[in-house]
């Protein structure tokens, strides 16, 4: 089951390196389980940052992202304590979301 | 929802293909405003089809495009792929890894300050080239570099 997210969000030289690491399983609905049967894909889809309420970054992603999907953004600028947003939702209609500040 | 409907308008008005899924009843307005996953481009099962997906029906070679893998990879199931461009006025950064079943593995948009960077682990199903394409205001540009996988990333 989908489980928490890792995030930090570091102010470095003129920029901002937000980091996450998310908890899925991130199936591909190509493998076999033990029972020889396909395991039903269940993966990611759509990913969202936010920086100070304003999105910064939308992705799509497909399967082929790995387990535990491991993402690094930068954004210009950036003040520590600016709050950081980072939500996805896969293609059961499962979501998660989680914020930090700016270190 | 504001960002995610601009995004499908722009990028699939550019290759027409909005009016033929319109047309074909694929797309009702009621899902372009909900979340948007590129069902075309995603479910692609070769390169051109993505790139066509994506509106990339041409794409430039660009060393301002810099992508950044290991040339050996002993787990396919984690190579980390990082890839930023440096093309004036990039909106959006995809990767495609070419032999893959489904060769588009993601698409990311840049606003508001974000810099057209992005890191992430892929699954590479086999030694595969593996191509990074900016958009900079509907013209494409892309780099690619071979990647040699010992242990699949796929049906581990």
């Amino acid at each position: 089951m989908p489980g928490p997210m890792k995030i930090r969000a570091t102010a470095e030289a003129g920029y901002t390196e937000i980091r996450v690491l998310m908890s899925h399983p991130m199936e591909t609905g190509l493998r076999k389980g033990p029972d020889g049967k396909l395991v039903p894909a269940h993966f990611i889809q759509n990913i969202t940052v936010k920086v100070g309420g304003k999105t910064v970054v939308e992705g799509q992603i497909s399967q082929a992202i790995s387990r535990n999907p491991v993402f690094a953004f930068r954004v210009k600028g950036g003040n520590k304590g600016d709050k950081v947003e980072i939500s996805w939702v896969d293609n059961k209609g499962e979501h998660n979301q989680t914020e930090t500040a700016v270190a | 929802m504001e960002v995610g409907r601009r995004f499908v308008l722009r990028s699939a008005s550019a290759t027409g293909a909005f009016a033929a899924l319109l047309a074909a009843g694929l797309l009702r307005p009621a899902q372009a405003l909900a979340a948007t996953w590129n069902k075309v481009a995603f479910g692609a099962k070769n390169p051109a089809d993505a790139l066509k997906g994506i509106g990339a029906t041409s794409t430039a070679e660009s060393k301002e495009v810099q992508l950044d893998l290991p040339q050996i990879a002993e787990n396919g199931a984690v190579v980390p792929i990082e890839v930023s461009s440096k093309v004036p006025g990039t909106t959006s950064i995809a990767v495609i890894i070419e032999k893959n079943p489904f060769p588009l593995v993601a698409q990311f948009e840049f606003m508001e300050g974000a810099l057209p960077y992005v890191k992430l682990n892929a699954k590479v199903g086999e030694s595969s080239a593996v191509r990074a394409v900016a958009d900079a205001g509907g013209k494409f540009y892309s780099a690619s570099k071979e990647v040699k996988v010992t242990i699949g990333g796929c049906g581990g």
